[in-house]
């Protein structure tokens, strides 16, 4: 057992056709001790872009408070708002920053990135927990079920899914993934970033 | 909250904290290292370097398709092995110092220049940044080759190979390389040594990326060889809509266009 598996949690991006999605579970524990069926670990950056950051419980707070801050900083000094690739580089350097003394938390990004030409193109990355990137055209998986995760979204996942298709493949690939993991689950949540919406589920799970 | 814009260098201020986790039984985790194969190899005009694709986490494939052959300068490059991220930054700064100094001499860096810059910033942190690199590269004084270990120490030399396949790639270049090879010979060799590493060595797997530098240019061969590709999948896995049960929706709309129509009046007077 890691600082990493500590509170437990999980989370999943996949990219689908001119959309993305995101999606976590809604634990919290210690050790195998739950504590909060609603905590979450995911969260909205700018309009078209989440950040997912399944880790030990207290640096999921730090540092979404730590990026928060910081692209509203970019946003208020560039006067435009931040390109998920640009998100996910800072980051990664945020944590390669503290390379000796790491932020036991293995981000994920999803979102749509504005082309110059005004296009939206999806976007995901995951990084470990000293800020590798891994530009994923696919899916990307972090967390205490991401062995799981990684094996049901590779049987699941198919490239220019709509929308909706999008969404039940990402939810039942969250959900078959963390009802074999112990300390991920008691509920979940979706996100799906398409140009015009962002449709926001919490799904029916098991509370075991 | 702390000063978000910060000195540079390492920042150890959860040290204390990480420590305490650990002496009460939660150990530092395993970050994504890159159990590779990587080569580099002299011929007639320049310098090849190949590498695979596969990125690890432990015993789980984190990245099927990564790039480990990093960008120093235009007729610079830097394959690495060893723990991911410390290749990736290793790299992107010495390229950045190696701009700057390009900048301030007014001349083409060197690879002995890059070379020097990486071995200082290894042995600086006393092989804590764990980085196994070859660097190759053309410059004013020809075609460059190096390795560099973790611990600061390099070896120059008209062959190497280095990470977990390390072993696999050199039986292929001891058994075949010769002095003065042709491109094409060079670039056969260099995929037969990943590939012994893809096959043979577990760390390693799926594609053989490789980048022939000479003198005239640079040439970033990305997914040379896929052996590996995964074939079109028989059935279609989709989801009936409305298969997952859900207990609330929130719908965000969003904005996709605006018009700004300005309002009628006087404009101002600017003169």
């Amino acid at each position: 057992m890691s600082a990493l598996e500590y509170n437990g949690g999980s989370v999943i991006a996949m990219v689908g056709k001119d959309c993305v999605a995101i999606a976590s579970d809604l634990r919290l524990g210690t050790q195998a001790l739950g504590i909060s069926s609603n905590f979450q670990r995911v969260f909205p950056m700018t309009d078209r872009l989440y950040v997912g950051l399944p880790g030990l419980g207290t640096d999921v707070t730090t540092l979404y408070e730590r990026f928060r801050y910081r692209v509203n900083m970019y946003t208020i000094k560039e006067e435009r708002e931040i390109n998920p690739e640009t998100f996910a580089h800072m980051v990664s350097s945020t944590l390669y920053q503290h390379r000796f003394g790491p932020y036991f938390i293995e981000p994920v990004v999803a979102g749509l990135s504005k082309s110059p030409t005004g296009a939206l193109k999806p976007f995901i990355a995951a990084m470990d927990l000293i800020g590798c990137i891994n530009f994923a055209k696919d899916f990307v998986v972090a967390g205490t079920a991401s062995s799981k995760l990684y094996g049901v979204a590779e049987g699941l996942w198919e490239p220019d899914l709509e929308p909706e298709d999008l969404f039940e493949t990402i939810s039942q690939t969250l959900l078959n993934a963390v009802d074999r993991d112990a300390f991920s689950g008691w509920g979940a949540v979706v996100h799906v970033i398409t140009k015009d919406r962002v449709i926001s589920r919490t799904l029916k799970a098991r509370m075991d | 909250m702390d000063n978000v814009y910060r000195s540079s260098g390492f920042d150890f201020s959860n040290s204390i904290r990480n420590h305490s986790l650990a002496e009460k039984g939660l150990p530092l985790p395993k970050a994504t290292s890159t159990g590779t194969t990587i080569v580099g190899c002299v011929f007639k005009d320049g310098i090849i370097l190949g590498a695979d694709t596969r990125a690890t986490e432990g015993p789980i494939v984190a990245d099927k398709n990564c790039e480990k052959i990093h960008y120093i300068t235009e007729s610079i490059r830097c394959c690495g092995a060893g723990t991911a991220a410390d290749t990736e930054f290793v790299t992107a700064t010495i390229s950045s110092n190696m701009d700057l100094h390009a900048l301030s001499t007014g001349r083409k860096p060197r690879v002995v220049t890059a070379m020097t810059m990486l071995k200082r910033h290894l042995y600086r942190h006393q092989g804590q940044v764990g980085a196994a690199l070859v660097l190759g590269g053309v410059d004013v004084t020809g075609p460059q080759l190096f390795t560099i270990h973790p611990h600061g120490s390099t070896d120059k030399l008209p062959y190497v190979t280095m990470g977990s396949g390390s072993l696999a790639a050199m039986a292929i270049f001891e058994s075949s390389w010769q002095p003065n090879m042709t491109r094409e010979h060079a670039l056969q060799l260099v995929t037969t040594a990943i590939s012994a590493g893809i096959f043979n060595d577990l760390g390693s797997g799926s594609n053989v990326d490789a980048c022939i530098i000479t003198a005239t240019g640079t040439e970033m061969l990305r997914n040379f060889v896929k052996p590996n590709e995964r074939v079109e999948k028989e059935r279609k896995y989709t989801f009936r809509r409305g298969a997952t049960a859900w207990k609330s929706e929130s719908i965000r709309k969003l904005i996709v266009n605006e018009q700004v129509t300005p309002v009628a009046g006087e404009a101002m007077d600017v003169s």
